[in-house]
């Protein structure tokens, strides 16, 4: 089987992988960061969600092979290496834009490339950031908030809860 | 999904070499209509020869004549931020998928497929684009020719894809519900010589050109021009997400609403 | 003030730090030394009989391990059925035998035919492709009028026809009821279909089988929101594994909503597979295959009438409905279109005769089962439309109408057997109607109607019974389980608590409200206590988590526990201080000996119980552990007012939801910030069923929403922010706490809000459009108006 080589949250990964081995199987499989799920296999649900080379995409419609000589960053690599949490993780803990948690790791990795392109989204843009999201727990309520509440804005106004 | 090797070559010429010596290669751009088509089995390649790795292929550029020139590899995301100088066509890229899938899927995967309920062959077929291949350039009317089915020939590769820039053009898509693709979408362009109206999602034909809205446009370029055409529902694709006649009833509503986008 | 910690505070939930960093430990993180994988041959046809199954080119591919069919369980138990209803005749319902792999016919698309266990996934599949079937069509039998005419294709040939059970509810009202309904002033009718779902948790379903021969124990890892009910189900009546060598384990699970109740022939498979090939077995449903294989949910036909006398007051309801069993009958399926549907037909009115009729159909679909709600969803909403319709025809205000039918007396007994112990609807709707600002509502009519829209405003009460209860009542219903739940509460030597409940947390935060009880109980701080849950080796017997649930009967359990501690921590207190157990007050974590200044800390107590030297020896055992087991005596009734404001495009039939205003009673709350998750969650579902979901089958039974391509799940773009409210809760009269359910409320209530929202928008245009089904999608709404214009 050939070799692949990358560089996942900072580190040098490589591993053999066969043609068909999508990226998400690598992570997940070889490398244990299971962080990353898989929770749809037509490439809509975004639970997959991870950066490479700083651009979002969904670790389960690209194969192991691809990411060759790329820079990947999964949930696990989010957090500070002292464990504290990112801005976007953070807000998602304060407006409780989690619950059963497993859209959680693409819903994070998509919200910090938006962050990233448009650092002050409005409601409407970041609800149509999230179109290759799918979220079944929260109604999108508290992500959406979180997310807001992520880049700066105040989100205390929203909605009466 | 079935084994199967995956080759990058980096120049052109080694992927045409290396879709030419199997009829078991297949070529692969983004992967985001071909991989999930895998995971179901639908496809038995021996070998998949990614195209994301040639660097000649990607970018976009202007030629002599004016057009926006989209190299084949270039992904969605890369046509929204690029492609400025034809705006119309730029919005169109950034309503395709969602984000992770403009960052990786590709205008020459996209149109290679021709997926009768994809976004790009509206652009292309409404601009009167080029496609061109390793071997010929084809024109847009003669190159979609039937739900996923196109005038490339086995083993042929886009390479790019030319598109005249328009006055004003504007894309109205109306999403089917479930997978985001265009229930109907219309995109309306106007040129010097006329005015080319393109409807994808709604055809079992693929997309295609709504000549008495061109004609009538042509004319006066307003919603009000097109106010009374109709289309009949019938060679209309009927599914769960809706019937011949509410697709024929879309195409006339989103090619009004393209057109008062467009201004 | 919002309270910093304990009951009624929102804590930040502690679960989402290892959530957020992609730690949690979901079951298809687990994998075990020397695993092999299944995959599963599933029937393409919805109906056939199996002539022959050859595996042995399969068993000859690369990596195959063993393959198994059907003949191989032909000794192993039904999957069973955790319900039995007996219908108007006093007939018990028919009860068709469940195989794990199917045994001479198949009955659904994904019904299972053969399991392949190989070394890798691939290998499994590959095999699978190589498995010769001769498979002979029968017809298919899917519409469930269709299913009981004389001479219908039968989907099970040992019954005699396809109808599961009538039932009829309450069946000594009937003639009551028809003359009620003769006599009436008016009587408005109304027909309406309830939407099959797809429940579509976002973690698909995964089973990790393992066997350790040296002690000939088993160990399943499921994604279920019961481990318990599992070994017990699977251990005693499907694969005879006493529970004392089965161990179930529900790690993480990343959500059910009712789809992860029911135990699955997958998860009896990979338990049996791998005691017979001695290693583990693992399933990880894919997404396709969860379309076909996790039961599905709602799939009702009902004719509602609703019976007024001449000052508009409701004098009788009767109900026919149609519910889709689907192929086989799933672990709850047949409670759910009965005793938690019919119950519910009262609604919030004095309505004083009720009679429900429920026909249960076997069809060739995958079974159907309860989804958020599960019962009360189609009750609400069919009652709820013709309230509103009966309005519209009498030409009266809707809002009015129900409040001059809302009970306002509680307790109250219902004609339909549920006594609500406590409730104020019309305080519900005083708030939905201060919050939902119906004022500025023809404003922003006015407003829509400039650019060609459409703008409407539906409202809608409900009632919903959840923590369903008690034991001895649902044995008398039917149901072969107990429905308490259960709490061990361990203190340890230096104060710090275990709590080991029998709920499940698959998202609704446990980890996190639970310990607020406790906390606030000895008064200590949320952090010395943990809670585990979801592995049966280290949890009291319990009933898990479904029906709204938790903190009514698990954490009134937990309660119970607690009690019995802080019980004996004062007798220990007591010693310590030599008072008497009268005099021992706790605050604050600390003893007092009432009226002095003695005391001892709650940690002293708890060192002394374990490291007993000065202590009572000769009146109280060493240690600080108490199990308690609840019973609720009835339900508890939450009830809601909500208000939805859409928008409809008419040249496109495109829905928008632009405001949705809810005032729910959930009693007293601890968590308010998770109260409001569960809501806004909850709403999402309902809208999604009113405006996007649909499981449908096509005349062949093949599933025409078979992937999220054509299965619409909501997304963010669907939804516009909420405004929920619980401020006005009326406190549960018979649990401790004093608590209501909150998890399904939202998916109960919205439905039939969107639908009025709906119609009054399409009335509006001056179209008049008495009703239209769900989902309400654009081709739909657009044929609505085109077919009414």
């Amino acid at each position: 089987m050939p070799q692949v080589n990358m560089t996942v949250n900072g580190k040098p990964a490589s591993g053999d992988v066969e043609g068909r081995t999508l990226l998400v199987e690598f992570l997940r499989d070889s490398l244990n960061l299971t962080g990353t799920h898989v929770g749809c296999d037509t490439s809509q649900c975004g639970a997959c969600v991870v950066h490479v080379n700083g651009k979002a995409v969904k670790a389960c419609t690209m194969f192991a092979a691809e990411a060759e000589g790329t820079e990947v960053l999964t949930i696990e690599g989010v957090a500070a290496p002292d464990g504290t949490l990112d801005p976007v993780q953070d807000a998602f803990h304060q407006h409780h834009g989690l619950q059963c948690g497993f859209c959680t790791p693409g819903m994070v990795m998509s919200a910090k490339a938006l962050l990233a392109e448009n650092p002050k989204p409005t409601e409407a843009e970041v609800r149509d950031y999230l179109e290759g999201n799918i979220c079944r727990c929260t109604g999108y309520h508290n992500i959406v908030k979180a997310i807001m509440a992520a880049s700066g804005q105040d989100v205390e106004t929203i909605a009466a809860e | 999904m079935y084994a199967f090797d995956i080759e990058r070559p980096t120049t052109l010429a080694d992927a045409v070499k290396l879709l030419a010596a199997s009829d078991e290669h297949q070529a692969l751009g983004g992967g985001q209509t071909l991989i999930p088509t895998l995971k179901q089995r639908l496809a038995m390649p021996e070998t998949l020869v990614s195209l994301t790795a040639i660097d000649e292929l990607k970018g976009i550029c202007q030629d002599d004549a004016g057009r926006i020139c989209i190299g084949a590899a270039t992904t969605h995301d890369e046509v929204v931020k690029g492609a400025g100088d034809y705006p119309g066509l730029a919005a169109l890229a950034g309503q395709i998928g969602d984000p992770a899938v403009r960052n990786r899927g590709t205008i020459g995967g996209s149109l290679a497929n021709n997926d009768p309920s994809a976004c790009y062959p509206a652009a292309a077929l409404g601009s009167g684009a080029t496609i061109v291949t390793n071997k010929r350039e084809i024109a847009a009317d003669d190159y979609f020719q039937g739900m996923f089915t196109t005038a490339l020939d086995e083993g042929e590769i886009i390479t790019e894809v030319k598109f005249p820039v328009p006055q004003k053009a504007a894309y109205m898509k109306f999403e089917q519900p479930a997978s985001r693709f265009a229930l109907v979408g219309a995109f309306v362009a106007q040129y010097a010589d006329g005015v080319r109206v393109a409807i994808t999602g709604a055809s079992e034909e693929g997309v295609f050109r709504w000549s008495e809205a061109e004609a009538a446009l042509g004319a006066n370029f307003s919603p009000d021009a097109i106010e009374d055409l109709t289309l009949s529902g019938d060679g209309m694709i009927a599914d769960l997400h809706g019937s011949g006649d509410y697709r024929a009833n879309l195409v006339a509503v989103m090619t009004k609403r393209a057109v008062a986008a467009a201004g | 003030m919002p309270k910093d910690g304990g009951i009624g505070a929102s804590s930040k939930r502690r679960e989402d730090a290892r959530f957020l960093t992609g730690i949690g430990n979901y079951t298809d993180d687990i994998n075990l030394h020397g695993q092999a994988y299944v995959h599963f041959l599933r029937s393409d046809v919805a109906h056939g009989k199996i002539n022959g199954i050859d595996t042995s080119t399969a068993e000859s591919m690369p990596g195959v391990i063993r393959i198994f069919t059907g003949k191989d369980f032909e000794t192993a138990g039904s999957i069973p059925c955790g319900w039995q209803v007996t219908d108007r005749f006093g007939e018990v319902m028919k009860e068709p035998r469940h195989p794990i792999l199917a045994e001479g016919k198949v009955r659904h698309v994904g019904d299972p035919i053969a399991a392949i266990v190989a070394e890798t996934r691939e290998q499994a599949r590959d095999a699978a492709e190589a498995i010769e079937l001769d498979i002979e069509d029968l017809p298919a039998v899917i519409d469930m009028k269709a299913a009981l005419e004389d001479g219908s294709t039968k989907v099970h040939d040992d019954l005699s026809d396809n109808l599961c059970f009538d039932w009829g509810f309450v069946e000594e009202n009937k003639q009551a009821v028809d003359d009620a309904i003769k006599s009436a002033a008016h009587v408005t009718t109304l027909e309406l279909v309830n939407n099959r779902l797809v429940p579509n948790a976002m973690e698909p379903r995964v089973a990790v089988g393992d066997f350790n021969r040296g002690t000939g124990e088993h160990t399943l890892y499921t994604t279920s929101q019961n481990p318990h009910v599992i070994r017990l189900l699977m251990g005693a009546f499907v694969l005879n594994i006493p529970e004392h060598k089965l161990r179930v384990v529900a790690p993480d699970v990343g959500g059910g909503f009712g789809s992860k109740i029911y135990h699955y022939a997958e998860e009896a498979f990979c338990t049996y597979a791998a005691r017979e090939l001695n290693r583990p077995v693992k399933w990880t449903c894919t997404r396709s295959e969860a379309f076909l294989s996790d039961a599905q949910a709602r799939d009702h036909v009902t004719k509602i009438e609703l019976a007024l006398d001449a000052d508009n007051n409701f004098t009788a309801v009767r109900t026919e409905t149609y519910a889709n069993m689907g192929a086989y009958l799933s672990t709850f399926a047949p409670s759910i279109p009965t005793w938690l549907h019919g119950t519910l037909m009262a609604g919030n009115y004095k309505t004083p005769l009720v009679y429900v009729n429920v026909k249960a159909v076997f069809t060739n679909t995958v079974p159907v089962d309860a989804y958020r709600g599960a019962g009360r969803p189609e009750a609400t909403y069919q009652l709820e439309r013709v309230i509103d319709k009966a309005a519209r025809e009498l030409g009266v205000d809707p809002i009015a109408l129900r409040r001059q039918n809302f009970i306002t007396e509680f307790p109250y007994a219902t004609p339909v057997a549920v006594e609500y112990d406590s409730g104020d609807f019309n305080r519900l709707m005083d708030k939905l109607e201060a919050n939902a600002d119906f004022d500025g509502f023809a404003a922003r009519r006015a407003e829509n109607e400039k650019t060609g829209k459409l703008r409407g405003l539906g409202i809608n009460c409900f009632i919903e019974a959840c923590g369903i209860a008690p034991s001895h009542l649902v044995g008398q219903l039917g149901a072969r389980a107990g429905l308490y739940e259960s709490a061990t509460v361990r203190v340890n030597a230096t104060g710090g608590i275990t709590v080991m409940t029998g709920s499940h947390s698959h998202g609704q935060g446990h980890e996190t409200v639970f310990p607020q009880v406790v906390a606030d109980m000895i008064g200590i701080d949320e952090s010395m206590i943990e809670i585990e849950h979801g592995d049966t080796a280290n949890t009291p017997m319990g009933m898990g988590t479904y029906g709204s649930r938790s903190i009514a009967v698990g954490g009134s359990a937990m309660v119970r526990a607690t009690e019995k501690i802080i019980n004996k921590a004062r007798k220990i207190a007591a010693h310590l201080m030599e008072a008497a157990e009268a005099d021992i007050e706790l605050k604050d974590g600390q003893f007092t000996v009432a009226g002095t200044d003695k005391s001892v800390a709650w940690g002293d107590v708890t060192l002394a119980a374990y490291v007993p030297h000065n202590y009572p020896l000769e009146d109280i055992e060493p240690g600080l552990e108490e199990t308690a087991f609840y019973d609720p005596n009835n339900f508890t009734y939450p009830a809601g007012a909500y208000a939805c404001e859409v928008e409809v495009d008419p040249e496109t039939g495109r829905v928008t939801i632009e405001r949705f205003t809810t005032a729910d009673d959930f009693g007293n709350v601890v968590n308010p910030m998770i109260v409001d998750g569960q809501v806004h969650g909850g709403l999402a579902q309902g809208i999604g069923q009113a405006l996007l979901e649909n499981c449908s089958y096509d005349e062949n039974g093949q599933l025409l929403s078979a992937s999220y391509m054509d299965y619409a799940m909501p997304r963010a773009d669907d939804m516009p922010f909420f405004t929920v409210d619980h401020s006005n809760g009326t406190p549960c009269a018979h649990n401790p706490l004093g608590v209501k359910g909150c998890g399904e409320a939202g998916a109960i209530g919205s439905c039939p809000t969107v639908i009025n929202a709906v119609v009054d928008a399409v009335q509006s245009g001056g179209i008049n459009l008495d009703h239209i089904d769900m989902p309400v999608t654009p081709g739909r709404v657009w044929q609505a108006i085109q077919s009414a214009k």
